[in-house]
């Protein structure tokens, strides 16, 4: 062995007794607090580098309560450490924040909030996401912190297909599947639609809350209506038209800036970078009204407290900073995520945010409106609901099965999930208990 | 002392192990129930999955230990700037699952650079990872578990290798043995112990990737365990992703005690 | 024999195109610019490079500290699982004992189970033991998950290693452990580098149990791997290749042993 070796080795060997040594304080943090008094935020949103340095400076600069950690997880993390810390008795989390998707199995494990939201009535929040707050209960379990909402994100270059007699701004489906089609010939017979059906991608919600309430008037209910046999040939024909690699894409913005595709479907928030850079070329445009109407769905987060969690008036004292106005202006100026208060929104936003806020404006005030929520109630269950819709979507588009078949067959495994639920049907549908498909 | 040796050198280990793993194993797979069982053979992913897992591992696992193999034979046989080999042929071994699907993505996707290249050389690109065409889908994944993982093999037949006394071999070519003849009569028995731990540890381990295949295909090509973690991350089910786990678990374990019966020396 | 020579480093290249050139990408990317990476084509050659994505991702919070836990439970595991499993692997290969196999399929058994479904009782059995959010908790788990691979890979070494080498240093009056030390252990380096090498790996790459087993001391990887997939393309690839620097600097310093038995002729 040569000396340099030995020299290595030697070294080697001191790092390896180090490790343990340095190890002795059991870490270093990363969130940069963890210490004592400081609030531990764990969070579903914000996860994506700059979102998240993004939002830590808003809450360094706007709440002085305390010092707060913000820790962004995907959604598995985030329930199994609020459940294993809630079960064990030792809760380290001050506070969470979630989608209502992502709070809704977890309604045991959170604290009644009553008495915050009691103290928040000044904040003017809309009544049916108070409702939504209580996950099927009788009290707040969470405090609504942002909405959002789907839409579309137009390339100007896409315009010059759209049929004549057509506002791009109040589109029908029957129109928009025109354009795409008119749009994909003229493109040399590649697709310029995108939808997010990749693994991580949300198109279920393009079906629970647009597609289908548009078609049916309802999402649930009329599961397995005529009208829905219409509305999912519709999506067949759709599907033709959009590119194949879809399947792919879990945010559109991706493709739409890369210039792979010109028109996408998605949530604000997967679509605000793609305007980003060049806000004249783009057009940020409400979903298409169907024979129903327009459906759209509202997007929820929520703050909550865990079940037992040490210093909880600390975090009832952030949940208070992040619902003033102010706050909600900022977010919505940084991140896309649009206020839950009320209140005029400030005239000189980003141009991207500015282009959704009108179309969210637009597709909130069409007359035709049909609002949809996120499932209320389901707990667990939420993710499998959802996968009906995209077992469905792949029997029917990728699969090319009947569509009626298709139809019956997952109603029966939906019914399944929903009888088990037993709960009270969610906007679209009429209120009615149990919910299931007729 | 015959039997209590071995047994106080192999206790650390076990009960390490049965703290850390037996009791949370326990804990954990009492969850499922014949209904969940039943719920997992219903789902319209799981055959599909089990079949791609079966095909992946099939076809995955003889290339990975030929291309090793080569790679081991070549380095023993001394060419020039081995040590530069050998180090770009082990760092994949580094690189995170999660890394080398982007990767791996960046080449196949519609405008990756696969289809830059081609492009450059003014061929129509192609869409490698489209569900309408699963041969490519697939052989994308083979390739790119083929970079990722054969690192590994590599370094074991590597270690393996160098135990083996070169005067036997030298004296095999004394006798005249060709180079075929001492690969199979010298170098390959003398390397069984390593290629048995080599074939079960990759076994294993190819049943539990998913994160390569999931870059690159979605849900279009599925996979057991990334079935495991749809239901437990995404449909909240912990149930059924127990159930499909121990259906890996038993896969495993026959496949272990496979290859130990089989290649018992 | 030139001939011969020219075939040999002809398949060297090869293989280490195939090898070398998806590295070469996934630098290339991590120092595009954003912009670049949506163009079509992709640019193959470094002429519009940038190192504001990964100057963004080492300057966020906690990359730092996240290097620092990952270092620590990587070396510590590395450490922890070669003093619990070399043994072990020894025992493996000079011994035949009773229950050899059901030990081996034993010691498989952590491996072949998917672990997120153990995740729930092991973040229960950490918070209860105190130990949870700290880099023991995650050495722990790492050591558990690497002992499989070290206790086979170093009884495959071992096996190797000739007995007679072993017991002529008991006749010249060696006690067990010193022969074991002194001829056994130098023998089976390249093994042990080997081991070193996958656990340190293994440790340093591990996200999901790292993940659920802390909350504010996070390693790198459960950092930032999880929340990495969200962000825009540019950032994927920062973050891919500041992950495997480190780890590529330890699989540097093992190759000097791993390639022991040849010398060290090879550069």
């Amino acid at each position: 062995m040569t000396n340099e070796a030995r020299a290595t080795r030697r070294a080697l060997l001191q790092a390896a007794l180090a490790a343990p040594v340095l190890a002795a304080c059991g870490g270093v943090s990363t969130s940069g607090t963890g210490g004592a008094g400081s609030v531990n935020f764990l969070s579903t949103q914000f996860t994506p580098v700059e979102e998240r340095q993004r939002f830590e400076k808003i809450l360094a600069d706007k709440v002085t309560s305390a010092k707060v950690g913000y820790n962004p997880v995907d959604n598995a993390t985030f329930a199994t450490t609020l459940r294993t810390q809630v079960e064990a008795g030792k809760v380290q989390v001050n506070l969470v924040g979630g989608l209502h998707g992502d709070l809704a199995p977890l309604g045991d494990k959170l604290m009644d909030l009553d008495d915050l939201a009691g103290s928040l009535t000044d904040r003017g929040f809309a009544a049916d996401l108070i409702e939504l707050g209580k996950l099927g209960g009788t009290t707040a379990k969470y405090i609504p912190w942002m909405q959002a909402t789907y839409m579309m994100a137009v390339n100007k270059k896409a315009l010059q297909w759209l049929p004549s007699g057509a506002d791009v701004q109040k589109l029908t489906y029957d129109q928009f599947l025109s354009w795409m089609t008119a749009a994909k010939a003229g493109n040399g017979g590649k697709p310029v639609f995108g939808l997010g059906a990749g693994p991580k991608g949300l198109y279920h919600r393009f079906f629970q809350g647009f597609l289908l309430p548009s078609f049916t008037g309802g999402q649930i209910t009329t599961f397995r209506s005529a009208d829905a046999v219409t509305a999912w040939e519709y999506m067949k024909e759709l599907w033709a038209q959009t590119a194949p690699a879809s399947t792919n894409y879990d945010f559109v913005q991706e493709p739409l800036q890369r210039g792979e595709v010109l028109v996408g479907f998605d949530h604000v928030a997967r679509l605000a970078t793609a305007p980003k850079d060049k806000p004249d070329e783009w057009l940020m445009v409400p979903a298409p009204s169907g024979p129903k109407g327009l459906g759209y769905m509202l997007v929820i987060a929520g703050l909550g407290i865990p079940k037992g969690a040490p210093d909880a008036d600390k975090a009832k004292e952030v949940i208070r900073t992040l619902t003033t106005p102010p706050v909600q202006t900022e977010v919505l100026r940084q991140n896309a995520f649009f206020p839950v208060v009320k209140g005029d929104l400030p005239g000189d936003l980003p141009a991207a945010i500015g282009l959704e806020a009108k179309a969210v404006a637009a597709q909130q005030s069409a007359s035709n409106a049909i609002v949809s929520l996120p499932p209320v109630g389901l707990g667990s269950k939420d993710g499998e609901v959802s996968q009906i819709f995209k077992d469905t979507f792949k029997a029917i588009c990728l699969d090319g099965k009947a569509v009626k078949a298709t139809l019956d067959a997952q109603a029966t495994k939906l019914n399944a999930i929903l009888d088990e639920a037993k709960v009270a049907c969610w906007k679209p549908d009429p209120a009615g208990s149990p919910c299931r498909a007729a | 002392m015959k039997l209590r040796g071995p047994l106080l050198l192999i206790a650390p280990s076990l009960i390490f192990l049965t703290a850390l793993f037996a009791w949370p194993l326990v804990a954990g797979l009492s969850q499922a129930n014949g209904a969940d069982i039943r719920r997992m053979l219903d789902d319209a992913y799981f055959w599909p999955a089990a079949r791609n897992t079966a095909l992946l591992i099939v076809v995955l696992i003889p290339l990975q230990f030929a291309l090793a193999i080569a790679m081991a034979l070549l380095l023993r046989a001394r060419p020039r700037f081995a040590g530069v080999y050998f180090y770009i042929w082990v760092i994949p071994l580094a690189i995170s699952d999660l890394a080398a699907g982007l990767v791996w993505l960046a080449v196949f996707t519609d405008r990756g650079y696969l289809n830059s290249a081609l492009s450059q050389l003014h061929i129509e690109g192609y869409a490698w990872l489209s569900y309408q065409h699963p041969v490519t889908m697939f052989l994308a994944v083979v390739v790119a578990e083929l970079w990722r993982s054969t690192s590994l093999v590599f370094v074991i037949v590597v270690a393996g290798m160098q135990s083996i006394p070169r005067d036997y071999d030298e004296a095999a070519a004394v006798f005249g043995a060709n180079y075929w003849q001492r690969l199979r009569k010298v170098i390959l028995p003398q390397l069984r112990p390593s290629l048995q731990v080599a074939l079960i540890l990759r076994t294993i381990l190819a049943l539990e990737t998913f994160a390569v295949a999931q870059a690159l295909t979605g849900r279009n090509m599925p996979l057991l365990v990334g079935e495991t973690y749809q239901w437990y991350a995404v449909l909240q089910n912990p149930n059924v992703a127990t159930a499909i786990a121990l259906v890996i678990l038993a896969v495993s374990l026959l496949a272990a005690f496979g290859y130990l019966r089989a290649l018992r020396s | 024999m030139r001939r011969h020579r020219f075939g040999l480093q002809l398949a060297c290249v090869a293989i280490t195109l195939f090898f070398g050139v998806p590295l070469y990408l996934i630098a290339l990317a991590a120092f595009s610019s954003r912009e670049s990476l949506d163009r079509f084509p992709l640019p193959l050659l470094p002429t519009d490079l940038s190192a504001e994505t990964i100057t963004t991702f080492l300057g966020s919070t906690g990359v730092v500290g996240g290097y620092l836990n990952s270092l620590m439970v990587g070396l510590s595991t590395v450490v922890l699982a070669l003093v619990i499993g070399v043994p072990a692997g020894y025992a493996l290969a000079r011994h035949a004992f009773r229950g050899r196999d059901p030990y081996q399929l034993f010691l498989l058994l952590t491996r072949a189970l998917p672990i997120v479904v153990l995740s729930v009782p092991l973040a229960r059995i950490f918070l209860q033991t105190g130990l949870y959010d700290t880099t023991y908790a995650v050495t722990l788990l790492h050591t558990a998950l690497a002992l499989p691979t070290t206790v086979l890979i170093t009884s495959a070494v071992f096996v190797g290693v000739p007995r007679e080498h072993e017991e002529a240093a008991q006749v010249f009056g060696a006690s067990p452990a010193r022969a074991f030390a002194r001829v056994v252990l130098p023998q089976a380096l390249p093994g042990i580098a080997a081991v070193a090498m996958f656990t340190f790996v293994l440790s340093w790459n591990e996200v999901l149990g790292a993940t659920i087993l802390t909350l504010n001391q996070r390693t790198l990887p459960a950092h930032v791997l999880t929340t990495l997939s969200d962000s825009p393309l540019a950032y994927r690839f920062a973050g891919g290749l500041a992950l495997i620097l480190p780890a590529i600097v330890f699989v540097a310093v093992m190759r000097r042993y791993l390639l022991n038995m040849w010398g060290t002729t090879l550069r």
